[in-house]
């Protein structure tokens, strides 16, 4: 086993392209901990999968290296790498009962029966299915398919999972309850997972870390509460949670703070963090649920007045939909506590922001 | 909820008819709407497909000829002791002799005369001149004398024992015929004369060469299959229109441009001669035997194998073979798994499909056949269209019928038709 501080898998610019003419992953550096809980969650085309697909073996980088515990395995296929998958459509073969699937990991590393039946036992038990061993696949429910899939994944005691979408196929139920499900397996049996999904709430659900990829580019590499708080560019502050999109140009630079000229009107004082420079256009990314209404004078730096187009009663919150600095879309959370403010629609109301929450990216 | 009766079987509609009628009244409109859909395609197949082959294998036994044209002779024949009697007595052979003497006067003779030569050879001129000089005799005689005075083979058991099963109203003797068995002079089953068996040695010709097709289409389609199954849709198209377009080719051409490549003067003989594999001498025959038959119809049976193995195989994922390989299995392990056993039921339709076809199959073998490539079709055909004993077709076709069902069912024991797939 190699150095435990070594990156379980490292990604040394990887490029991948399926037709010559267009680079469906272009020179992507990323380094996998061991033990770590990763998630690729980017858009469909972003390219996360076809990086799953050059991890497992089942397609060729056509450039860069990819190391698996240190060792370059480019050209190892896939049987002798030694991870473990679970697809986006389960993939139980259908002609074998569960046991069956579990042991055929198993088998095929010639161990001995007591060992392959002790085993499947207790992967059945991990995944709290100990009764279902006899049944054929098509005789269980999507969620237990699934759980025999992540059972049949572990049960040979890879260091490494890969996850292509596995809850996709899933009712909204049962895939919550296997999110926690998985996580829970990861955090106690100590295997590093990679995770591609779409789907931003699982990947906020279960990940150490997420990766957000766009257009064969990972956008932003960071800790899920990073990712929603502090975004780096317009594109993850877009796809990452629900997000208010001020477009303008760059004023004024003053150390951290900017002033941006919103282009409805208006001047806004924005957090600087990717912006090119004063002249530049820039995109202000700023989170509903951060926007006061009617805030007392003073308390904070902008401070604009706008019409309320809309209001959507969603229980623990209303969805306000205001009309400020000429951008109709702009969408207020207000918490549904005890004294909020009472908003009836076509009504001038304020709503003010700190200038850390609004933050002046990309445009 | 609180009015749901306790006791369930007394459920009724809100008005008052109980539960189960109405539901049985519901679904039996739907039924009848069902059945009417189908009714046209149900009178069709009874009127063209049902009805005739109940008619012929009731043909096989049927055996009309005597009670038409001799309607004494089966009852009297039948009162002949064979035990006791070496050949029927004189009251017996009267009622025989004045039925032929009638058969003449009506000039139905020829059909008695034909159905006694299927059963006892050469015997055409005897019952057709027996009958001519009997028709002239007048007043009482000896009738057995007079019989044996015409042809001394009246004098035979084995002539009075082929008439007396000749004229049963219903005989397996066909049947019997068509599995190479005959009746002897007491009337027991026996085998027929050595140079006459040839119908057992045709069905066991013809299993084994449908049996051969099918493997050797199972084995070239599995491959073209995959492919197709796998490819990339442009090129997985062409493959396919590859597959159809002879199938769409009339099937005469087919099998004569097979007659151009293979025989000895033929593209194939040219070209091993040219590159040297043998002399111009040893031109090899391939058509017009065996070899023929099973090329020819192991090509234009190989598109009933692609269609359904292709559309099983175009159903199993990727993501099988790939979640095998990713277990640990070899490419080799992960096919013949994972993979081979998802695609057995393409095999089963496939395989069921070319074996019935080729066990019927009548022109291919008809053309490049030659002597030895001939199937038990080719009797039939032969029994309908020259020798006319279509009493003889009915038979082998009723047996090759029997023989594919009881395949089918063996079939159904061993894979299990809900194992089949059609696609």
């Amino acid at each position: 086993m190699a150095d435990s501080n070594e990156p379980i898998v490292r990604f040394i610019n990887v490029q991948k392209s399926y037709d010559g003419e267009i680079l469906v992953v272009k020179n992507l550096n990323l380094d996998i901990a061991r033990g770590e809980f990763l998630t690729m969650l980017g858009p469909s085309g972003s390219g996360k999968t076809t990086c799953l697909m050059m991890l497992a073996g089942f397609e060729p980088a056509t450039n860069g290296d990819i190391t698996l515990n240190g060792k370059p395995i480019n050209n190892v296929p896939p049987h002798k790498r030694g991870i473990g998958m679970v697809f986006q459509n389960y993939a139980l073969f259908p002609h074998m009962t569960v046991a069956e699937n579990l042991s055929f990991p198993l088998e095929v590393r010639r161990m001995g029966k007591d060992e392959i039946e002790s085993r499947v036992t207790r992967a059945l038990e991990m995944v709290r299915l100990p009764e279902m061993a006899g049944r054929r696949p098509g005789q269980l429910s999507g969620g237990q398919q699934q759980r025999v899939a992540v059972a049949r994944a572990l049960v040979f005691d890879p260091d490494l999972v890969l996850m292509d979408e596995p809850l996709g196929a899933l009712d909204k139920n049962p895939r919550e309850e296997m999110q926690y499900e998985i996580k829970h397996i990861h955090e106690s049996l100590g295997v590093s997972v990679v995770y591609v999904t779409h789907d931003q709430s699982e990947a906020l659900t279960m990940s150490n870390r997420i990766a957000v990829f766009n257009d064969g580019i990972v956008q932003q590499l960071s800790t899920p509460d990073a990712l929603y708080e502090r975004p780096e560019n317009a594109f993850v502050a877009q796809f990452i949670g629900e997000n208010n999109r001020l477009m303008g140009t760059v004023k004024e630079v003053n150390g951290e703070s900017c002033t941006i000229e919103v282009d409805g009107g208006g001047a806004v004082i924005a957090l600087a963090v990717n912006i090119a420079g004063k002249g530049e256009r820039t995109t202000l990314s700023l989170r509903p649920e951060r926007v006061t209404i009617n805030p007392p004078e003073g308390s904070v730096p902008n401070v604009f007045e706008g019409t309320v187009e809309e209001l959507i009663y969603l229980g623990d919150h209303i969805r306000a939909r205001v009309n400020v600095c000429g951008h109709d879309d702009f969408i207020v959370k207000v918490p549904n506590a005890s004294g909020h403010a009472a908003l009836k629609e076509k009504t001038k109301v304020k709503v003010g922001w700190e200038f850390e929450d609004c933050r002046a990216l990309d445009a | 909820m609180a009015d749901i009766p306790a006791n369930q079987a007394t459920l009724t509609t809100a008005d008052g008819v109980p539960l189960k009628t109405k539901l049985r009244q519901t679904q039996r409109r739907m039924k009848m709407r069902a059945l009417g859909l189908v009714l046209p395609l149900l009178a069709f197949i009874a009127v063209t497909f049902i009805w005739p082959i109940g008619l012929m294998v009731y043909r096989g036994v049927d055996n009309p000829v005597f009670s038409e044209v001799m309607p004494n002779t089966n009852a009297a024949l039948a009162r002949w002791d064979t035990q006791a009697d070496e050949i029927p007595p004189e009251d017996i052979v009267a009622i025989v002799a004045r039925d032929l003497a009638q058969a003449r006067r009506d000039k139905t003779m020829g059909r008695v005369a034909t159905r006694m030569n299927y059963d006892l050879p050469g015997s055409r001129s005897l019952i057709t001149s027996s009958a001519r000089k009997l028709a002239k005799i007048e007043g009482d005689v000896v009738w057995t004398e007079e019989m044996v005075k015409i042809d001394k083979r009246w004098g035979e058991r084995k002539t009075w024992m082929a008439m007396r099963l000749a004229s049963e109203r219903y005989t397996m003797a066909f049947y019997m015929a068509a599995l190479d068995r005959t009746f002897d002079e007491d009337g027991n089953i026996t085998m027929q004369p050595e140079e006459r068996q040839i119908y057992v040695t045709l069905f066991l010709r013809t299993v084994w060469v449908s049996l051969l097709i099918t493997v050797l289409c199972i084995l070239l389609a599995y491959p073209i299959s995959y492919l197709m199954a796998t490819l990339p849709l442009r090129t997985s198209n062409l493959l396919m229109v590859m597959v159809l377009l002879p199938f769409w080719t009339s099937l005469l051409v087919r099998t004569t441009s097979w007659i151009v490549l293979l025989q000895k003067q033929g593209v194939l003989n040219d070209i091993l001669v040219f590159i040297g594999v043998f002399s111009d001498e040893g031109r090899i025959r391939m058509i017009y035997n065996m070899t023929g038959t099973v090329i020819a119809m192991t090509h234009i049976l190989l598109p009933f194998m692609v269609l359904p193995l292709y559309s099983v195989m175009k159903t199993i994922s990727p993501s099988y073979v790939r979640a095998a390989r990713s277990l640990g299995a070899t490419p080799a392990r992960a096919f013949w798994k994972i993979y081979f056993p998802q695609s057995v039921p393409g095999i089963g339709a496939g395989s069921i499909l070319v074996f019935i076809l080729a066990v019927g199959y009548y022109i291919t073998p008809a053309l490049v056949g030659g002597e030895s490539g001939q199937l038990i079709s080719n009797f039939i055909a032969f029994h309908m269209q020259k020798s006319l004993n279509w009493s003889l077709a009915a038979a082998l076709g009723g047996i090759l019928l029997g023989g594919v069902l009881a395949l089918y069912w063996i079939y159904n024991k061993l894979v299990g038709i809900d194992n089949m797939k059609m696609g």
